[in-house]
């Protein structure tokens, strides 16, 4: 470990905890914990949800699938952008018009139900565990690699910082670690892809031409079909891509820290155009990867290409933009962990402690101190998870948090907001068969069951033929909500008529 | 606390069903309705065409493909949709507003 990585990797630990400690002094209420009191400007909400969504997945893991697999790793740029489109248009103001903490908050606009609240807050739940394990385990290994420190330190060291952050200055801490992170990470994608295009004299033609003989895939590497080959697969991932983003619970609770509707479409506005941008060069550095470094270089370095954003820059900056670039990393796995316990705890704290066991009627000390046992609670149950995961192949669980929160949450939000008889069965059932649907499916995918062995977690001929079952999940998620519906006389189109008029014009009695 | 559990002081069935507001709803889905599909069916596009045909694999410009304009095409689309919604919802805003004015706080009565 170099003397500049030590120094960079410091100045983030002290520039995060300098923003807690002032976090920490103006969260006082539980609003200010969970959502920042909806103080944020739409513009630094927007940067923030770009920092929740530019997570080390993103940055590390589509720089090297680009690197490795040519046009087949753009898909993912691709459809995590097109998924603003579907937060923009169907999901981000009525979800700001009904909700206040959480996903079930909105639902329960509609439903009294308490069961209804369970299966939200379950949900919500479910999709935080599984995706912060991956975030973990990805992070103790990416530390590893980039400062040479043992897999458990390295898990404790990012588990220990996110525990501070949420547990003193909540959504505020959060908040500002991620625009920091979002700022840090651009400027590093700007500089490495400015090198890049530098080497092809701005040329991006020359860039396609170059680059077309510079891996062994030859000329079928600018072509789709290097990992993607079964048709019905593809579609099966970029339905997942697309739909999943509207129901991940920390993308959605972003949505609580502005003011109002109005403010939520200009911060997914600068989202969607600072998502666009860096996801454009994400297509720089994961070619200038493949010329630069080389492929053999960069499996050795990791198989899952990983390490293409750091090697890259070590190629083309030295030590020290890789230093810059590790620190970078390391900030993005710090602020998207961050979030990911917050949103787990809100649904612990605010869902099922404060509305369904005691009634709503907790006060607002008891609920302060929930959310912060809940935060703590997330932590060191997905710290211990995290350890206990380092020899497992853990990849698959970011795409089936993707899948349930495509196929769990998605259907329901857009019932709630759309369709007129909608009711309280119906909730439940959407919830539950997306839920269930997804995780069946994902244990019998080649994902988790694999004839190799260790190369899943069972040997075995997988029985579901795609990796990733939006395809199938989906559906069954919003037929569930509809047979659900469908069974049961109840329906309610008073509160419907209050919730299509507040959703939609943005009213609130209690403002 | 959970006020949203309390009985509602405002009829809004009667704004649900006033003119102004089936207008507004009316012009809410005319732009949000075709844009989604045009999106969605504009994004699956290229996988079913990667997947099920080869000819975005022909030259465009150089080196470049089709498949990698239809690629870029996805990123100005998104842009482009980003900026007419922006519009189009902040022209109803002021309708918006006016529907809260008029009836949702004098309690719903048109």
């Amino acid at each position: 470990m170099s003397m500049t990585v030590i120094v960079l990797f410091l100045a983030i630990v002290l520039l995060t905890l300098v923003i807690t400690y002032y976090a920490a002094k103006n969260t006082k209420t539980t609003g200010d914990f969970y959502t920042a009191g909806g103080g944020l400007t739409g513009f630094q909400n927007g940067i923030a949800i770009s920092g929740d969504y530019l997570s080390a997945a993103s940055f590390l893991g589509i720089a090297g699938a680009i690197a490795l697999n040519g046009f087949d790793g753009f898909f993912y740029s691709i459809g995590f952008l097109i998924a603003y489109l579907v937060v923009m248009f169907l999901v981000a103001e009525p979800l700001r018009n009904l909700g206040k903490y959480t996903l079930a908050d909105m639902i329960n606009a509609r439903f009294d139900a308490k069961k209804v609240r369970g299966a939200a807050a379950l949900s919500t739940i479910t999709i935080v565990i599984f995706y912060m394990i991956a975030q973990l385990v990805g992070a103790g290994a990416l530390i590893q690699l980039l400062f040479g420190i043992k897999y458990w330190i390295a898990v404790l060291i990012v588990g220990v910082m996110m525990t501070i952050y949420v547990l003193f200055g909540g959504m505020m801490a959060t908040s500002w670690v991620q625009i920091v992170k979002a700022a840090l990470l651009m400027a590093g994608m700007v500089i490495i892809s400015f090198l890049v295009l530098m080497k092809y004299n701005f040329n991006i033609g020359t860039m396609f031409t170059e680059v077309k003989t510079a891996t062994s895939h030859g000329s079928a590497y600018l072509k789709p079909g290097i990992q993607y080959k079964d048709g019905l697969g593809t579609l099966s991932l970029m339905i997942a891509l697309v739909l999943g983003t509207s129901g991940l619970p920390h993308i959605l609770m972003r949505f609580f820290t502005v003011k109002d509707a109005k403010t939520a479409r200009s911060s997914v506005i600068t989202a969607t155009w600072t998502i666009g941008i860096f996801y454009i060069l994400t297509l720089f550095l994961g070619f200038g990867a493949a010329a630069f470094v080389g492929q053999s270089k960069i499996l050795e370095a990791n198989p899952g290409g990983n390490m293409a954003a750091p090697l890259l820059a070590k190629a083309l900056g030295g030590e020290l933009l890789f230093a810059f670039i590790s620190a970078v990393a390391f900030a993005t796995i710090l602020a998207v962990v961050a979030g990911l316990v917050l949103s787990g705890a809100s649904a612990f704290a605010h869902d099922l402690y404060g509305q369904i066991l005691k009634k709503g009627k907790a006060t607002e000390r008891q609920q302060m101190l929930a959310a912060r046992y809940a935060s703590l609670a997330v932590s060191v149950f997905s710290i211990i998870l995290a350890l206990g995961a380092q020899k497992l192949n853990v990849a698959f669980l970011v795409s089936l948090a993707f899948c349930i929160a495509a196929s769990a949450n998605l259907p329901v939000i857009l019932y709630t907001v759309y369709w007129k008889r909608f009711n309280t069965t119906g909730a439940i059932t959407a919830i539950l068969t997306g839920l269930i649907s997804a995780l069946v499916l994902v244990a019998l995918s080649p994902s988790v069951m694999s004839p190799v062995p260790g190369a899943a977690l069972i040997t075995g001929d997988p029985i579901f033929p795609w990796a990733n079952p939006a395809l199938v999940s989906v559906p069954l998620g919003f037929l569930g909500g509809y047979i659900g519906t469908i069974l049961s006389k109840e329906t309610d189109p008073i509160r419907y008529a209050e919730v299509k008029v507040r959703a939609n014009i943005g009213y609130n009695e209690q403002s | 606390m959970n006020d949203q559990n309390e009985k509602s002081k405002v009829n809004y069935v009667q704004v649900e069903q006033s003119e102004q507001f089936q207008q507004f709803m009316n012009k809410r889905k005319k732009f949000i309705v075709p844009y989604t599909i045009f999106f969605l069916v504009f994004y699956f596009l290229l996988p079913i065409c990667t997947s099920y045909t080869s000819f975005l694999n022909t030259p465009a410009i150089g080196d470049i493909s089709w498949v990698w304009i239809f690629a870029f095409a996805q990123f100005v689309m998104t842009f482009v949709l980003c900026t007419v919604y922006v519009k189009k919802a902040g022209a109803l805003d002021k309708e918006a507003d006016q529907i809260i004015k008029n009836q949702v706080q004098k309690g719903g009565a048109a």
